[in-house]
């Protein structure tokens, strides 16, 4: 084997543990620890056996199959990305919530004290 | 009819004490919503003797004028105007601009800014049109001036609007809820007051290109 097939399997594998780990302790949903599991070991198939990448670039109409491996990368890493910027999106309303409550409570309060 | 005056203000020191003063003798509550100012906007607004609120950390123009009309809501008033702090805005025209809603013909009322074309400057008028545009293209309603600030609402619209922008898209979020809800909209002119410093407030293009941005995620994706 190829020291980078080495490598990405190696890699692979202590993605897999951090994965298990992060999914018992709670920080992920069994659908994220199936899909990403899912990424990890293709990963791993496509380092150990490269052809499997000309096989998928043949069946979807690409030449190579790196070039099929980025083009999937990039779609994928774009999903991420948007699935951050809502989650943040959505933090940032509910910090705005939290300030609001204790602006309104703080006020409540000097209110109460004045009386 | 109780009047509430909510004034969204960040860092503005130098006016919000006048504006305050000028605000008192007109309305029945005037609400000054500190957005985490660095500077003494809070104590310049009570000395003025205004009602303050504070955000602990600035969140922006749209949950400031949430802060701000929930706390009109709770306490009691009957017509809600939201008012910039920076001097743009003239207590002159609020009698004219809360018509309309006294007499139960609007649920909104904007405050438009006919300028006579000499006293706006080109960019802001450019600036204008866009957010205009922008905001007919997303939301479906050409409104004359859908970035004033000047606005006032019934306390019927003030209870259902929702707010779930905090940034300067708000203003434009405020016409969708107008649609969303079906209230009936007043455009009521006004004449801006530009000086050197309010001038500087408002949205540069840059900003501009930023709620622009903003806008359209939230129409596409929310």
């Amino acid at each position: 084997m190829l020291a980078i097939q080495i490598l990405i399997v190696a890699f692979v594998v202590f993605a897999l543990s951090r994965t298990v780990v992060r999914f018992r302790e709670g920080s992920l949903t069994a659908a994220w620890l199936v899909l990403w599991s899912a990424v990890w070991v293709a990963v791993a198939v496509a380092a150990i056996l490269p052809q499997t990448t000309s096989w998928f670039a043949r069946l979807v109409g690409v030449g190579r199959g790196v070039d099929a491996v980025i083009y999937l990368s990039i779609i994928f890493l774009f999903y991420l990305v948007f699935r951050i910027f809502l989650r943040l999106q959505r933090l940032d309303h509910d910090i705005t919530l939290i300030v609001r409550e204790l602006g309104l409570r703080k006020k409540a309060g000097e209110a109460g004290k004045e009386k | 009819m109780r009047l509430a005056v909510v004034v969204p203000a960040y860092n503005e020191e130098k006016t919000v004490g006048e504006v305050v003063r000028s605000l008192r003798p007109a309305a029945d509550l005037v609400l000054v919503v500190d957005d985490g100012s660095s500077d003494r906007t809070a104590g310049v607004a009570v000395a003025a003797g205004g009602d303050v609120y504070s955000h602990l950390i600035n969140r922006g123009l749209g949950a400031a004028l949430g802060t701000g009309i929930a706390a009109a809501v709770a306490r009691d008033a009957d017509i809600i105007v939201t008012f910039d702090a920076d001097g743009q805005h003239k207590v002159e025209d609020i009698p004219r601009l809360i018509e309309p809603i006294r007499l139960g013909a609007a649920d909104v009322a904007i405050g438009c800014r006919v300028a006579d074309r000499s006293r706006m400057p080109f960019s802001r008028r450019l600036a204008n049109w866009i957010g205009n545009a922008l905001t007919c293209v997303l939301f479906g309603i050409w409104v004359k001036d859908s970035q004033s600030g000047l606005r006032a609402f019934s306390r019927r619209a003030a209870e259902e609007l929702d707010i779930k922008t905090d940034r300067m898209e708000v203003s434009s979020e405020i016409i969708q809820e107008i649609k969303r809800h079906g209230w009936r909209l007043a455009e009521v002119p006004i004449r801006p007051v530009y000086t050197e410093y309010s001038l500087s407030k408002g949205q540069s293009f840059f900003v501009g290109l930023k709620t622009a941005g903003r806008l359209l995620f939230n129409r596409l994706f929310r």
